[in-house]
Parts: C-alpha cells; sequence; structure tokens
C-alpha cells in the first residue's frame, strides 16, 4: 500500500477582511508534502492574501493557520522552513543584487550549501554586481525566483512565478520546480497562466469570492468537469458556480 | 543582529541615494555661501538656523514617507524571512533616520570645520544648531514611518506628510500669532511657553534664539523665556518635551509595524 501524504500546510477556518470586507470566508484547506498544489481563482478571490497569511504578513481575522505543524503567530522560526517570491519583487535600487543576496543570508545566518543553480541556468553572475536599479524587469525576476530557492526550502510559495520572465527562463523555472517536488518540496503556487500550470500541478485549490470551491488532485478536477485540460475546468467550475 | 543586519544594508542603499548625496551638497554649499558672503559667524548661524528648521523637517518627513511606501514590497520579502518584526523595524527606522542625519551634519559642520567658523563663541550656538537639526530629522523620520505604516494610500500618505510639515513649520505659528493678538491684554508668556513645548520646531527655534543671545531682541517677553527655558525646569521640561516628540511616533509606529498586515 503506497502511504498518503501527510499535511504539511493546514487551515481551519480561516477568515481575513481588509476594512470590514471580507477576503477570505471562513476557508478550511490542506497542502500535501511533497506536491505541487495551484491555488487558483479569479482576480479578487483572495490567491495572494492566502499566501500572506501562510507567511505571518496578513493577520488572520477568525481560524488559524499550521506549517509544519506550527500555528502561524507572532514567532517567525517557522519561515526558515519556507522560500517565497514574490509577485512584484522590488529590491533596494542602491544595492547590487550580489548585496541583496547576502542581506538575505545574514538575516537567515545560513551555514548549509545554497542552491545556486538558478542562479548559473538564469546566467545572474555578470548582472549580480550592478545596482538593481539597472536591471530590467526580467532579470528581477530571475534573481527574484533565485533568491526563493537558494536556501534549499522544504516549503516553496510562490506568487505568479514565471510572469515576467522569457519562454526560455519559464521552462528553466518550471524545471526547477519539478526538481525541487522530486527532492521533497512542498510547492504552492499562485498563477493566471494556467496553461503553464497543467504539466506542474499535482493538486488544485480553487477560490471564488473567499471560498474554496474545489480541492483535490488534478484528475479529481478532471473527473468532476469532464475536461482534460485545466482552462476550461476551471471555466466550468466557475459556470457551475454561476448557475 | 537582525536590527544591525537590516540597518547596514540600508545604510548601504541610501549612501548611494542620489537624493540624500543632493540633500548634502545642497546643505553643504548654502552653508559655505553664507559663510563667505553672508556675514559669517553668528549671522551665518541664524541664517542656517531658518532653513534648518523649514528643510530639515520637510526632507525627513518627505522622503522617509516616499522611501517607505516604495520600500513596501521589499519589507514584505523581509517579513518573509524568519526574522522578528521589532527587530526589523529598528533596523528599518536606524537605516532611514540616521544617514539622513549623517547627511545634514556634513552638509552643515564641514564647512564650518574646513573655514575654521565654529570655534570661541560660536561653538555652543553652532553644537546648539547642529544638535537640533539632527533631532528634527529623528522625530520627522518617525513621523514619517508612523504616516507610511497608517495610510496605506501612497497618495494620501504624502499629502498628510506634507500637511503635518505645514501645520509643524507654518500653521501652528499662525495659532500662536492668533492667539497672541486674540488675548494681547492678558499675560500671555507662560500660556506661550506652554505651546512652544507642544511643537518640537517652534521648541527648537527658540532654543537656539536663546543661544544667540537674541533674546533681547523680544523685549519681556524674551526675558521670560530666557528666564524658564534657563533654569533647570525649563531645560528638562524642553528636553523631555522633545523626547516624547521623538518617542511618542516612534512608539506608536513600532506598535503599527507589528500589528499591521503587509
Amino acid at each position: 500500500m503506497i502511504p498518503l501524504p501527510c499535511t504539511v500546510i493546514e487551515g481551519i477556518g480561516v477568515t481575513k477582511r481588509y476594512g470590514g470586507v471580507p477576503v477570505l470566508r471562513g476557508i478550511d484547506f490542506a497542502v500535501k508534502a511533497g506536491r505541487v498544489t495551484a491555488i487558483l481563482g479569479p482576480n479578487g478571490a483572495g490567491k495572494s492574501t492566502l499566501i500572506r497569511v501562510l507567511l505571518g504578513l496578513a493577520r488572520l481575522d477568525e481560524g488559524s493557520v499550521t506549517v509544519s505543524g506550527t500555528v502561524v503567530g507572532d514567532d517567525p522560526a517557522y519561515r526558515a522552513a519556507i522560500g517565497y517570491m514574490p509577485q512584484h519583487p522590488h529590491f533596494p535600487e542602491n544595492l547590487t543584487g550580489r548585496e541583496v543576496v547576502r542581506l538575505l543570508r545574514e538575516l537567515r545566518g545560513h551555514t548549509v550549501p545554497e542552491d545556486d543553480e538558478l542562479f548559473v541556468a538564469f546566467a545572474l553572475a555578470a548582472e549580480l554586481d550592478k545596482p538593481v536599479r539597472v536591471l530590467s524587469g526580467g532579470t528581477k525576476q530571475k534573481l527574484n525566483a533565485a533568491l526563493a530557492f537558494m536556501f534549499r526550502p522544504g516549503i516553496l510559495l510562490l506568487d505568479e512565478p514565471t510572469a515576467g520572465l522569457d519562454p526560455v527562463a519559464s521552462g528553466v523555472l518550471k524545471a526547477h520546480i519539478l526538481s525541487a517536488r522530486a527532492a521533497g518540496a512542498t510547492v504552492l503556487l499562485v498563477s493566471h497562466v494556467l496553461s503553464e500550470l497543467e504539466d506542474l500541478v499535482d493538486d488544485v485549490i480553487f477560490l471564488l469570492e473567499g471560498r474554496v470551491e474545489f480541492l483535490g488532485s488534478l484528475r479529481r478536477l478532471e473527473e468532476i468537469t469532464g475536461e482534460s485540460r485545466l482552462e476550461p475546468a476551471v471555466a466550468r467550475l466557475m459556470q457551475r458556480k454561476a448557475s | 543582529m537582525t536590527a544591525m543586519t537590516v540597518f547596514r544594508y540600508e545604510l548601504q542603499d541610501l549612501r548611494r541615494s542620489r537624493w540624500v548625496m543632493g540633500y548634502t551638497l545642497c546643505l553643504l554649499l548654502l552653508t559655505e555661501a553664507l559663510l563667505r558672503f553672508g556675514g559669517g559667524g553668528p549671522r551665518a548661524v541664524l541664517s542656517l538656523m531658518n532653513v534648518v528648521l523649514g528643510v530639515v523637517p520637510l526632507v525627513g518627513i518627505v522622503f522617509g514617507t516616499m522611501y517607505l511606501y516604495g520600500s513596501r514590497s521589499f519589507i514584505q520579502l523581509l517579513l518573509a524571512q524568519p526574522v522578528g518584526r521589532g527587530e526589523l523595524f529598528a533596523g528599518l527606522y536606524a537605516g532611514l533616520a540616521l544617514p539622513l542625519a549623517a547627511g545634514f551634519l556634513l552638509g552643515v559642520g564641514l564647512p564650518f570645520v574646513w573655514d575654521g567658523g565654529g570655534e570661541g563663541a560660536l561653538a555652543g550656538p553652532l553644537a546648539m544648531l547642529l544638535g537640533a537639526g539632527t533631532l528634527l530629522t529623528l522625530v520627522f523620520t518617525a513621523l514619517a514611518m508612523l504616516v507610511s505604516l497608517r495610510v496605506n494610500d501612497r497618495a494620501k500618505g504624502l499629502g498628510l506628510a506634507i500637511l503635518l510639515w505645514l501645520v509643524a513649520t507654518a500653521l501652528y505659528d499662525a495659532l500662536i500669532v492668533l492667539v497672541a493678538t486674540t488675548f494681547s491684554d492678558y499675560p500671555l508668556e507662560l500660556p506661550l511657553i506652554g505651546l512652544i513645548i507642544l511643537n518640537p520646531i517652534d521648541l527648537a527655534r527658540v532654543a537656539m534664539l536663546l543661544q544667540l543671545d537674541t533674546a533681547a531682541l523680544m523685549g519681556y517677553t524674551g526675558a521670560v523665556f530666557e528666564r524658564f527655558f534657563g533654569s533647570a525646569v525649563g531645560v528638562w521640561l524642553s528636553a523631555g518635551a522633545l523626547i516624547l516628540w521623538w518617542a511618542g511616533p516612534l512608539v506608536a509606529a513600532h506598535r503599527r509595524f507589528c500589528r499591521n498586515d503587509f
């Protein structure tokens, strides 16, 4: 018998309001270890808020979130296991890329060998000594991705990871996500480009108006909707909700 | 440890900032010009006082607010690391306030050093000028932290920052003049001292004027001010008020930073 993957991230009754407006409405969810889970949903569904809640950047109004057995709260230690790639990277413009790398390294007090594969694959070495302000948007996004993977985290939270990347770089990043999964990492990603996710994703959390409309494997989604492609499957979920 | 690390890297960032370099250079050129062509000595210090009271709070609050709004996304990335919010706040504040204070000290202080104008009788007023400018930088960057954390919208936050500066430099003085003219038949010296203590810029102005021995120009009011601010109670009360003006916004900003959503 194949053992079931254990849950590494769990949310119970997660509620978040901004100025009294509910963005997440008491959702329950679980993310299995060693799998790639996509958070999908239309604009304003609460995808990025959910990522911020997992990182402790946004405080919960109700409910609780557990990451690797630690309840997300005031103790920041659990974030040592997380690599985060924000949607819009803004690094201090007068620092060089290398200084940004050093800053994060010092903050983490990291002593184990780091993953510099993406720095090499993205050919970032030549760019690291330039001030961030002269780097192109794509180069900043490459640096952003390389930083998220640098500390070999057990959990990766990636917010629109391929946005702003050219097709080659996007392919490199996707391959790296899969190799991280193969090494046992749990990946949670948000993306609007559904076609890019099909060969990456194992599980889907579909959010609509702050509620979980679907949570399960890609195969289960296919069974429910009768669609083999992710984009029409998601469209079918939205139509079902509207009707 | 976290605070020191963030401070060091923010210091490197702002040390290379064209805005901070421009600010330092402008103060340097102005001070040099006033020392060479403005009569030098006490006159230069008096002219610089007016610049310090207007420009230093403006740069502190506007540059600070803009810088913090621009850093919001990077602060998110830092908060996603295993670091405490309190320590991160300390590093961010020190990394913002100290380079600006250093820019002010270098811009105003260096010309006095190489022109030799800060010696003898001028040493006291110059020390007061440098001290007041540094303290005003710390106060107004703390206010910038508070504004940028309380107001999410960048345009509204910048508007509020400019309004605060306008109130502290001009509107509050207009209120004092209004009070003084409306109640001119009453002895107002003590209530005016109270009003002055409530505004850090007025407090710095009076302290500098008294250092420059210009209290006599203010007549009886000047004598009352000199007696009060020269007394032990006055000195402690003024120092306490300035420290409160620094610590109050800083503590409020710290609490907000620790509870805020990013």
